[in-house]
């Protein structure tokens, strides 16, 4: 079976975010006063061919750890559907 | 002395540090295509040059990092040999978990390409034995991620250890925002590892080591190496 | 991966052309007549698409063709001319540089980053088609009033897709040249350079492919980008410039890489017969080109392509612009071997058909014939067009100029920092430390200065190149502003100590159709030949860019010329930027050239007026002459051609670069803006140290010379003009 994995990649707290800064900042001149901080990170997409939605999900962490994460700066989060 | 310099896709500096270690020390550089399982015998040192391997993309250096030669030369390092990595070869090493840390976008989010003055810090490594201590020299840099990033603690126990190699500086040696081009933590342009025999740095002495071309500080890089492989043998 | 699949069976596909207006198609009536007087019949939609793309203005040169007949293109040291992917010109030991530049305006008006992206990579191929290896880019960039918003935000985006692109690619920016003028405002302009090194006797050439040879597609898959992008480029920009997004093109930089080592590995393994870049009307233009200039056929399968998209048409495929795509011609029994390569580089190598004998150039889908037309016909045979012609009738009005009117500065300081702190004259660092100047090690002299000098590895050669242009003195006498602007290039080469080899231009102009606009053009295009021809220097390649306006507003005239040329030795090259204490200043050249057309008037007065100084080849040539020596002989520290802002701004970037100032204590026979800002003719400011005096004097005897003073100090300064440290100069300079 074809599984549609999505995986949010954001930055762990304390990690320097420029390019967040500077989103913020471009929003805040555009008139956004109550903005309080910008993250900014990363969506990825995959279509896994599995047997089931809890070998997808193993096999979407594993590809995270081995590649698609650097754990020193990113934390994730996957969300696996048929 | 036997240098083998590594390529992967999208590499661009390996030609100009082939050319410096061929002029300069005269070294046998082999071309290590990064498909390969093994390093050629002998070698000496590893070079991971400059460039986009991988277009940068998904995180710099981090698919260069997984490449087959890497288990090889991991095995290299930790049986003491001497690995370079410059520009997107120290992201590739901070990747592969040879060197602490990591290296985010420059802080004002563009492209810089201009020289720098870097302070010797550790002049007692193979790369830098020929360096005086405190030494202010000039390379140029020429990356988008540039900024040196390690949790704080992390940090510290970096400094402790005296890892850190070069530095960001001014023309006298001072430290100081203005001088600090991307916003690399304590201004941290390059660092070793706890043995000393893996040295990671985002300024290019390859591009300083003709008259010709402007400047000749990267000169003594490469005569260090060559120093210290002759005196220590292979 | 699927492989995607194209579509035939879309109803009305082989439909009779009468259901579709060749209009639509991009066709003129004389075209279509023409057409289907030498296909015998009508065409079908298939090949009346392809048509009108490759006799768009931007392909086919219609309009410009046979005007651009008239540019000397024959030397010495050219190897290669224009027709070919790109210029080639000898640089002695057996090493050529293959040249070009290619303007990328109006994609990058709508997707600035894109735009630019796209034509640093396009140009690149023009030169890797040659079996060069890409060593240097620069780029012409015309901004509009640096106060609108939109111009910065353009400018950020256009520099950092070259940025983006170029140092991905791997190749330096080495130089270039930035201008402002309000008239850039909705129709900025943008012109890669690129150049190249090959061995000689490794040139590939287009002319080569034989009967019974296989086409290959080497690089990225073909997707709908850019579909009937040519035409696009011919169009007026609307003002909803949203609407046209569709038709941009995206780069892949790493994918360029990876073509340029896999293209230069099969060059060096003599693998390739043939070889062109795939630019605009992509995979028909390239095929058709080499066919026609071999005098071969071809048999295209376009159901073989690797696509990117679903459903793409013949015509789709034929016209696509994806990028980072090379066409081959190889030999059947050099395949193999090819796709060894390529899977090396992790390209994809696709067979799509042969070369055969004959014209007709075919394109089949599985059994059906699609398109079937001579070869000759889709590249050469577009009929020119020659628009109406006339001489503006206000051109005289243009010259009217009365320096009375004018009123002199109340504080020369303060006219001198203002001018230096123009976007036009101030320091560009901003941009160029965005583009990797020296990877590939090769870089003697980046950006920032005359010229741009590059080394060659294992020879003692320097190559120099540099850009520039003149729209103000183009529009005011376009004759005159053509000749001087190939002549500005030119000086700075020859007081580098480079002698010029040849050059390319892009001729950025505003809609044909316009008479008075069609007049300019012929009129540059003659000044920029006489220049060319009088001064031995000719045209090896080119590029036109026509439409370059919008509703409201036309651009000037603006002739981009990039000029090459080869110094022997490193202790021929003569930088700027070296004043040294005790050094005596000279200014060779007139004294007082008018300040017609200059960028004193244009800032201070907000107006371009006056006629700028005629075309004197004697003076030039005998400049020229007298510049290489002084460079050969090592009889000055320091040189600097004058151009935009006249003595005063040279004077001023000389003593920023060199960090010292000088007393200016000569005697000026005129106003005092007419001395520091009149602009024309051949000029130059030299740093001589005392031991070579006499001998540079007796270089430029019988040449107009003055003495201007001293370098030493810590201010330039003139008595009773003005007095400004070079601090203040370069704190102005760099926008502080």
């Amino acid at each position: 079976m074809i599984f549609h994995v999505k995986i949010l990649i954001y930055l762990k707290d304390g990690v320097l975010d420029s390019q967040g800064k500077a989103v913020a900042g471009s929003l805040a001149s555009m008139g956004y006063k109550n903005l309080r901080d910008v993250r900014i990170g990363r969506y990825i997409q995959l279509s896994i061919n599995a047997q089931s939605v809890e070998e997808a999900r193993k096999q979407a962490e594993s590809m995270c750890d081995d590649l698609l994460v650097n754990s020193l700066i990113e934390d994730f989060s996957i969300t696996v559907e048929e | 002395m036997k240098a083998s310099v590594v390529i992967f896709p999208g590499s661009n500096c390996d030609h100009d540090v082939i050319y410096a270690l061929e002029h300069v020390i005269k070294a046998h550089v082999q071309k290590v295509w990064h498909r390969e399982k093994n390093l050629p015998e002998k070698t000496d040192l590893v070079v991971l040059p400059g460039g986009f391997s991988y277009g940068d993309y998904l995180r710099t250096g981090a698919m260069a990092a997984r490449s087959p030669i890497m288990g090889s030369i991991k095995e290299f390092a930790e049986d003491g040999g001497l690995v370079l990595g410059i520009c997107n070869g120290f992201q590739i090493l901070t990747e592969a978990g040879l060197l602490p840390g990591t290296l985010l976008a420059n802080k004002n989010l563009r492209f810089i390409c201009k020289l720098c003055y870097l302070k010797v810090e550790r002049t007692d490594l193979p790369f830098t034995n020929l360096y005086k201590q405190a030494q202010v020299v000039q390379f140029p840099i020429a990356h988008h991620e540039g900024l040196y990033y390690l949790p704080s603690k992390e940090l510290e126990e970096l400094e402790k250890n005296n890892q850190v190699v070069f530095r960001y500086v001014s023309p006298e040696g001072k430290c100081g925002e203005e001088y600090n081009p991307n916003g690399s933590l304590h201004d941290i342009a390059g660092i070793t590892n706890l043995k000393g025999n893996v040295l990671g740095l985002m300024p290019h002495p390859e591009r300083a080591s003709e008259e010709i071309l402007g400047g000749t500080d990267g000169i003594l890089t490469w005569q260090s190496i060559e120093a210290w492989i002759a005196k220590e043998g292979v | 991966m699927e492989f995607l699949h194209g579509n035939l069976s879309k109803p009305g596909l082989q439909r009779k052309v009468s259901d579709m207006d060749y209009r639509t198609a991009g066709l003129r009536r004389e075209e279509y007549e023409e057409l289907k007087k030498v296909l015998g019949r009508e065409p079908n939609e298939t090949e009346l698409r392809i048509m009108g793309v490759m006799w768009s203005e931007h392909c086919s040169y219609k309009s410009t063709k046979h005007l651009l007949r008239n540019f000397p293109t024959k030397g010495e040291y050219v190897v290669l001319g224009p027709g070919e992917n790109a210029g080639v010109v000898n640089i002695g030991e057996g090493w050529g540089v293959a040249f070009k530049a290619e303007s990328h305006n109006h994609p990058s008006a709508v997707a600035p980053y894109q735009g630019a992206a796209t034509g640093v990579g396009g140009i690149i191929r023009d030169i890797l088609a040659l079996g060069a290896r890409p060593v240097a880019s620069m780029d012409g960039l015309f901004f509009g009033d640096p106060d609108n918003p939109r111009t910065r935000t353009l400018a950020n985006g256009i520099v950092e897709g070259i940025g983006g692109y170029g140092n991905a690619v791997g190749v330096p920016t080495v130089g270039g040249k930035t201008l402002y003028d309000s008239c850039y405002t909705d129709n900025p302009l943008v012109n890669a350079f690129n150049l190249g090194l090959v061995r000689l006797d490794s040139l590939v050439s287009s002319q080569t492919a034989k009967p019974g040879l296989r086409v290959l597609i080497l690089g990225s898959k073909t997707g709908r980008d850019g579909i009937a992008g040519a035409a696009f480029a011919s169009a007026e920009l609307s003002d909803d410039t949203k609407s046209s997004r569709p038709s941009i093109q995206i780069g892949d930089p790493f994918a360029e890489k990876l073509l340029i080592e896999a293209c230069l590995e099969l060059r060096d393994k003599g693998l390739i017969v043939s070889m062109q870049d795939m630019g605009a009307a992509g995979i028909t233009s390239s095929s058709s080109e080499i066919a026609a200039k071999s005098g071969v056929g071809m048999i295209l399968h376009f159901d073989k392509v690797l696509l990117r998209e679903e459903g793409m048409t013949p015509w789709e495929i034929a016209l696509s612009e994806s990028q980072e795509r090379m066409l081959l011609i190889v030999e059947p029994k050099d395949k193999e071997e090819v796709e060894v390569v390529a899977k090396k580089w992790e390209l994809d190598c696709t067979d799509i058909g042969e070369t055969v004998l004959g014209d007709q150039y075919t394109i089949m889908w599985g059994s059906e014939v699609v398109a079937e037309m001579p070869a000759s016909l889709i590249g050469e045979r577009c009929p020119s067009i020659s628009w109406p012609s006339r001489r503006p009738e206000n051109l005289e009005n243009r010259w009217e100029f009365h320096i009375e009117e004018l009123p002199l500065p109340n504080n020369f300081n303060t006219a001198i920092l203002d001018l230096l702190g123009t976007p036009s004259l101030g320091d560009k660092k901003w941009i160029y430390q965005q583009y990797d100047q020296m990877v590939q090690t090769n870089t003697v002299q980046g950006p920032g200065a005359p010229v741009s000098v590059v080394r060659v590895k294992g020879t003692e050669r320097l190559v120099a190149m540099v850009m520039d242009s003149d729209p103000w003195k183009c529009y005011l006498d376009p004759y005159r502003g053509g000749a001087e602007s190939v002549a500005k290039t030119i000086r700075a080469l020859t007081v580098a100590g480079a002698l010029p080899l040849g050059l390319t231009d892009c001729l950025n102009f505003p809609s044909p159709e316009v008479p008075e606009q069609y007049w300019e053009l012929e009129q540059v295009i003659k000044g920029m030949a006489d220049c060319c021809r009088e001064l031995e220097c000719p045209v090896v390649s080119g590029n036109v860019s026509l439409y370059n306006e919008s509703s409201s507003q036309r651009i000037y005239p603006t002739p981009v010329i990039g000029t090459v040329g080869v110094i022997d030795s490193y202790s021929s090259y003569l930088p700027s930027g070296q004043w040294q204490e005790g050094d005596i200043l000279f200014l060779v050249g007139a004294l007082t050239p008018p300040l017609s057309g200059s960028q004193y008037v244009l800032q201070t007065a907000g107006k371009v007026s006056g006629r700028p100084l005629p075309f004197v080849p004697e003076a030039e040539k005998d400049f020229c002459d007298r510049a290489l020596q002084t460079a050969r002989e090592g009889l000055a520290r320091s040189g600097r051609a004058i151009a935009g802002g006249g003595l005063a701004i040279a004077l001023a970037k000389e003593a920023i670069e060199s960090g010292i100032g000088a007393a200016i204590a000569c005697s000026y026979p005129t106003r005092g803006d007419v001395f520091l800002f009149g602009e024309g003719s051949p000029r130059a400011i030299y740093a001589v140290p005392s031991s070579k005096v006499d001998q540079f004097l007796s270089t430029w005897k019988g040449f107009p010379i003055m003495e201007l003073g001293a370098v030493g100090g810590k201010d330039l300064t003139c008595k009773n003009l003005f007095h400004i440290s070079v601090s203040a100069l370069r704190q102005r300079w760099e926008g502080k």
